[in-house]
């Protein structure tokens, strides 16, 4: 702690420690214990909390599980439903990033000239500006029944009847996987940039086809960059709202849509809250296993 | 299996730039052969367009007579040793010499097996399953060696593998690549920049420069009978007098420089073939440091010069010591360590004196910059 200081000098310190402490304990740690305790109190009006009824309770847990006590089915099929399917969706889209930003990342890292790499990031980046709504309205527009898409397949011939990539789930896949396709890249950029390239010329000197030399040098050397890119992808994705409301079929629900019915349609925080606990808990299970897959350590997953 | 390489008027051009121009070098089947020449002379370039990381712009690389063009560098019978090694850090060390197997397909049990017997060539039995960071660097070197060995080549290439070792590692490690060689058999093709390296491994070396080769030749040949003033400069320490030529006789050039008259040997390109000269040529005298002692009774050589101390350099082995003829030109000689120096003293004359065989004269060309 001296050290700190004399290293920083007193008002860069204080400042240092003000604001990660006002960040951690104020934005991070209060709302979620908060949520946390919201999550297991039953969902009073107002002038009843804090009152004898407000006790701690598993009602909103139970009825994720089992559902509406009215309900004829004995689990709550939907909630869960939709809870698999998000969770299953997030993973599956996760997969097809990493395949896709792979080569994207290591032709950046690698192949590409220094200038040509720059102009590569620069187009990645661009779109990002656009909010994310908006990037999403227009994938909608893409890929509507009478879209972009469609009326270029079926003007050149290649179909005879519109797809409809909304309800295949093709738009919402697509909008996700585009969302956070950063995120993947520059983790998995940085690790393979840091690789010697002399080892990929080395592997082929010594005859290794390109896939082996991925396989024994590059992706090992990365994976600590994969963990971290799949990690905050799939946290991401879980996560997300915009995109979904926009793309998924009109049959197919997001998790967290459902979080948002409960807080803000149905004005039940505590279920909201007990929702949102749950996805935090498998969000955070889901990166524990990641790690413990690639064996990598915390410390250098956020290298 | 060992197989001879030939580089047919090898040119690479980047852009308008030439890092190798017209390079034409048969080396032999079996010989220890280094490149040698400043950083950025274009040796490294040779090698990459001999190992196939690059096309050449112009010419032909055969191995074994084959022509090489369009078979990449996984498909070559050569196997390179790059300045850094690039060993795999995260494979085991038994793991990194068999990889080449591994990549043909080998089984696990016959790869271990052909892993430890390499680990036994480089004398590291038993180490097998440590992880490359454990290895000191001149294991590590050798571990490389036993690597690109692995898959039998034909030739090995090795850019630079010694520069990253201390001083007394790099001399050791000298000796038993030499040993290795002459163990295996195979074509060794080196690069370095350091002649002291070039000298003592190679059977024959080719100096480089700005992407020609400017001499290729027996070690002693390139050191006692420079083809160019850049090698007579790169290679080892010399002393240029620029001179005139006052006449010629046979293979002996008499010239000017400085006030004084020098006998030399004009410098050969081959057993046959000489540099000619005419009378009035501005021309380059070598003489080497330590082939100039000073003159006494005993010791009286057909040249003779003298100058005025200027310092003295003690480096171990040798003294160095420093001279103005005329107060403008600088002259060094060498002595070993025993000789008395006592009596030269700063800015005292001496008489010195040098055999006219030592001296070569080479017309007029750029020096290596120190």
């Amino acid at each position: 702690m001296n050290s700190f200081f004399n290293k920083n000098g007193p008002l860069i310190s204080t400042y240092f420690i003000i604001a990660i402490v006002f960040w951690l304990i104020f934005l991070i740690i209060i709302p979620q214990l908060y949520m946390l305790d919201l999550s297991f109190r039953p969902n009073l009006p107002p002038l009843l909390r804090g009152g004898p009824d407000d006790v701690h309770t598993l009602v909103h847990y139970k009825h994720f599980i089992f559902g509406s006590e009215t309900s004829a089915d004995a689990y709550n099929y939907v909630d869960i439903g939709v809870f698999l399917n998000t969770i299953f969706t997030a993973i599956m889209v996760t997969i097809i990033n990493l395949c896709f930003c792979y080569p994207i990342a290591f032709y950046m890292a690698k192949v590409a000239k220094p200038n040509s790499a720059r102009l590569l990031i620069v187009a990645l980046i661009i779109p990002f500006w656009i909010n994310e709504l908006l990037r999403s309205f227009a994938l909608r527009i893409l890929f509507a029944g009478e879209g972009v898409i469609n009326n270029i397949l079926i003007g050149t011939g290649l179909i005879d009847a519109g797809i409809n990539f909304i309800a295949l789930d093709i738009a919402l896949y697509t909008g996700l996987t585009y969302a956070y396709i950063l995120l993947m890249i520059f983790p998995l950029y940085n690790a393979i940039e840091s690789l010697d390239t002399n080892q990929l010329e080395a592997a082929k000197d010594l005859g290794s086809s390109t896939i082996r030399t991925h396989w024994r040098i590059v992706i090992p050397h990365a994976k600590a960059g994969i963990a971290s890119g799949c990690t905050m992808v799939f946290m991401l994705t879980a996560g997300a709202l915009a995109t979904p409301v926009v793309l998924s079929s009109p049959n197919t629900y997001w998790f967290t849509q459902l979080i948002y019915q409960w807080f803000n349609m149905n004005d039940n925080w505590s279920r909201g809250s007990a929702y949102s606990i749950l996805l935090l808990s498998v969000s955070v299970i889901f990166v524990l296993l990641m790690m413990r897959l690639f064996k990598v350590k915390i410390g250098e997953i956020v290298r | 299996m060992s197989a001879d390489v030939e580089l047919q008027n090898i040119s690479v051009t980047f852009g308008s730039f030439y890092a190798a121009k017209n390079v034409s070098v048969k080396i032999k089947q079996g010989e220890f052969f280094s490149f040698l020449g400043p950083s950025g002379c274009g040796k490294t370039t040779l090698l990459r367009a001999i190992s196939g990381f690059l096309d050449p712009s112009e010419g032909k690389v055969l191995i074994g007579g084959q022509d090489m063009a369009g078979i990449g560098p996984n498909k070559r019978p050569t196997s390179l040793i790059f300045q850094n090694l690039a060993l795999f850090p995260l494979m085991t060390v038994a793991d990194n010499i068999a990889f080449s197997l591994e990549v043909r397909g080998t089984g696990k049990i016959e790869r271990r097996k052909r892993a430890d017997e390499l680990l036994e060539l480089i004398a590291l039995s038993g180490q097998g399953d440590k992880k490359v960071h454990e290895l000191s660097g001149g294991q590590r070197q050798r571990v490389a060696i036993a690597r690109a060995l692995a898959i039998e080549p034909e030739v090995l290439l090795l850019d630079e593998p010694l520069s990253a070792l201390d001083l007394k590692l790099r001399q050791k490690m000298r000796t038993e690549l030499r040993a290795i060689q002459k163990r295996v058999g195979i074509t060794f093709i080196y690069i370095t920049h350091d002649q002291g390296e070039a000298l003592t491994m190679s059977d024959r070396v080719a100096v480089m420069n700005e992407g020609e080769l400017e001499q290729v030749g027996l070690c002693d040949d390139v050191y006692d009978y420079p083809n160019t003033p850049f090698v007579a400069t790169f290679v080892g320490e010399n002393n240029p007098f620029y001179a005139k030529v006052l006449s010629i006789n046979k293979n002996e050039v008499k010239v000017e420089s400085q006030g004084n008259t020098f006998v030399a040997t004009a410098g050969k390109i081959n057993e046959n073939q000489n540099h000619s000269f005419t009378i009035g040529d501005e021309v380059i005298m070598f003489i080497r440091p330590e082939s100039i002692f000073i003159k006494n009774e005993n010791n009286k050589l057909d040249n003779n010069f003298s100058a005025s101390v200027n310092t003295i350099e003690f480096e171990g082995n040798l003294k160095n010591i420093y001279l103005k003829i005329n107060s403008n030109m600088d002259v060094r000689f060498s002595v070993p360590n025993a000789v008395d120096t006592s009596e030269l003293s700063s800015n005292k004359d001496v008489e010195l004196t040098f055999s006219s065989k030592k001296a070569v004269v080479l017309p007029k060309g750029s020096l290596a910059v120190d």
